[in-house]
């Protein structure tokens, strides 16, 4: 079967290079540091980082620790000091402005933790208009718009003001919008650090969702719950990365559901 | 488990394999479900200490099946149980242990015992959220039981991580 894939006519070039070696993001002694101030804050330390297409990947860590500024430096939101920075292959650390909003645009989804809609245009607006802006027909972009706000469980929602929904469906418009031009990449920082628990079970539940079908997916989050959906976990600690786990790698199977925890915490001692 | 089965014996005289059966439905797949070999055993204890009482009852083409009502002393020790509140749950006292002792052996490195440990929570926590997702929408005793057991683990987390913070 994977021989054919390589010589079958059907099967396009670009597929086999997304599925084959070429990392969606290859960073290289990344740093930043922050100038404020008081002291100079090292928020990235020299940090080494590949990401493989349909990876999920979340970025723990204690605040402070530089985990936001990671994302932000992979996603061309802010620029390091030293350091290569490569997506899908590209060179893009010294990328100008100009080029980086092009790739943001094609490339690149965003969502952070307060949603960041416009505020005075409609949640149909919020969503057509990356597309739009990355030479989406207004037909094609009403297509895309429907087709994301249907999968989010947003139909009905397209005239009303991003104010006048909750936080969770603010995110989920957020979502539609990162998505709506098919990024190669979508990053999520804190997607549900200001929603309440069934708000953060929704997102999961989105984000879970893309990934399944192949979205590749980089996270920064607090929550142990959040990173426990991402299939690798990279611990953030003073600007350098402690530890990078891939989940379910090799593990037994669990005995009867998750006895262990609930043993030590839940059964009454004999 | 024994305080257990007395409450549920509070409601109705029932046998073993109907309690085993009320436990798995009231609490879910996330608790680990206790044999039905241990429930004999705990129901021969309790009836040895009077808690209840059982009574053989013939079936015809069967061994006969005993079924176990709650005495007076049952009742009270149920009620000493509500009355009481129960334990906090232990912190992880033993890895608290290896890593209070690793840099005095010399043979472990504190922050790979965080790393290793935190491995293990990730992952316990994964287990928790498929296993919610898994259970019942409509049993809100077990998505309790699987939400405290996500949030202790979040809580061993956090500490892990100042942990780290201070050792590094």
């Amino acid at each position: 079967m994977s021989d054919d894939a390589t010589t079958a006519p059907a099967v396009p070039a670009d597929t086999v290079a997304a599925a084959g070696a070429v990392p969606i993001v290859r960073a290289e002694g990344l740093t930043k540091t922050h100038h404020g101030e008081g002291l100079p804050v090292h928020a990235v330390r020299g940090v080494d980082l590949s990401v493989r297409p349909g990876e999920f990947v979340a970025v723990t860590g204690p605040s402070g620790a530089g985990k936001s500024t990671l994302l932000h430096l992979i996603g061309g939101l802010q620029r390091p000091d030293s350091g290569k920075l490569w997506l899908a292959g590209e060179r893009v650390d010294e990328y100008r402005e100009a080029r980086w909003a092009v790739l943001r645009r094609r490339s690149i989804g965003v969502v952070f933790q307060f949603f960041n809609l416009v505020s005075n245009l409609t949640v149909a607006d919020n969503v057509e208009l990356p597309a739009l802006l990355a030479g989406a027909s207004p037909k094609a972009a009403r297509a895309s718009r429907a087709e994301l706000l249907a999968e989010l469980g947003l139909e009905g929602r397209e005239r009303s003001m991003p104010g006048e929904l909750s936080g969770g469906e603010q995110q989920r418009v957020a979502l539609a919008r990162a998505l709506v031009n098919h990024p190669a990449l979508l990053l999520a920082d804190e997607p549900a650090g200001s929603l309440d628990s069934k708000g953060t079970r929704e997102v999961l539940r989105l984000l879970s969702r893309f990934h399944q079908r192949g979205q590749t997916i980089m996270m920064v989050t607090h929550d142990a719950r959040m990173a426990s959906a991402a299939d690798r976990v990279i611990s953030f600690f003073d600007g350098r990365i402690a530890d990078d786990a891939h989940l379910d790698g090799g593990r037994r199977a669990p005995v009867r559901g998750v006895s262990g925890v609930l043993d030590l915490e839940l059964e009454p001692k004999q | 488990m024994r305080l257990a089965l007395l409450a549920l014996l509070t409601r109705s005289p029932a046998h073993g394999y109907e309690l085993k059966q009320d436990l798995e439905k009231l609490l879910g797949a996330a608790y680990p479900q206790p044999n039905v070999g241990q429930i004999y055993v705990t129901l021969g204890r309790l009836e040895k200490s009077g808690l209840i009482e059982g009574e053989d009852v013939e079936q015809s083409g069967r061994p006969n099946k005993r079924t176990y009502r709650l005495t007076d002393a049952g009742r009270e020790a149920v009620l000493a149980w509500f009355e009481e509140t129960a334990e906090e749950p232990r912190v992880r006292d033993e890895f608290f242990m290896k890593l209070a002792l690793a840099p005095q052996s010399g043979l472990a490195d504190p922050i790979a015992l965080i790393n290793k440990q935190r491995r293990q929570y990730l992952n316990t926590m994964r287990d928790l959220s498929k296993l919610a997702a898994a259970e019942d929408r409509d049993n809100k005793i077990s998505h309790l039981l699987i939400e405290g057991a996500m949030l202790h683990l979040q809580a061993d987390l956090d500490w892990l991580e100042r942990c780290q913070e201070e050792l590094e």
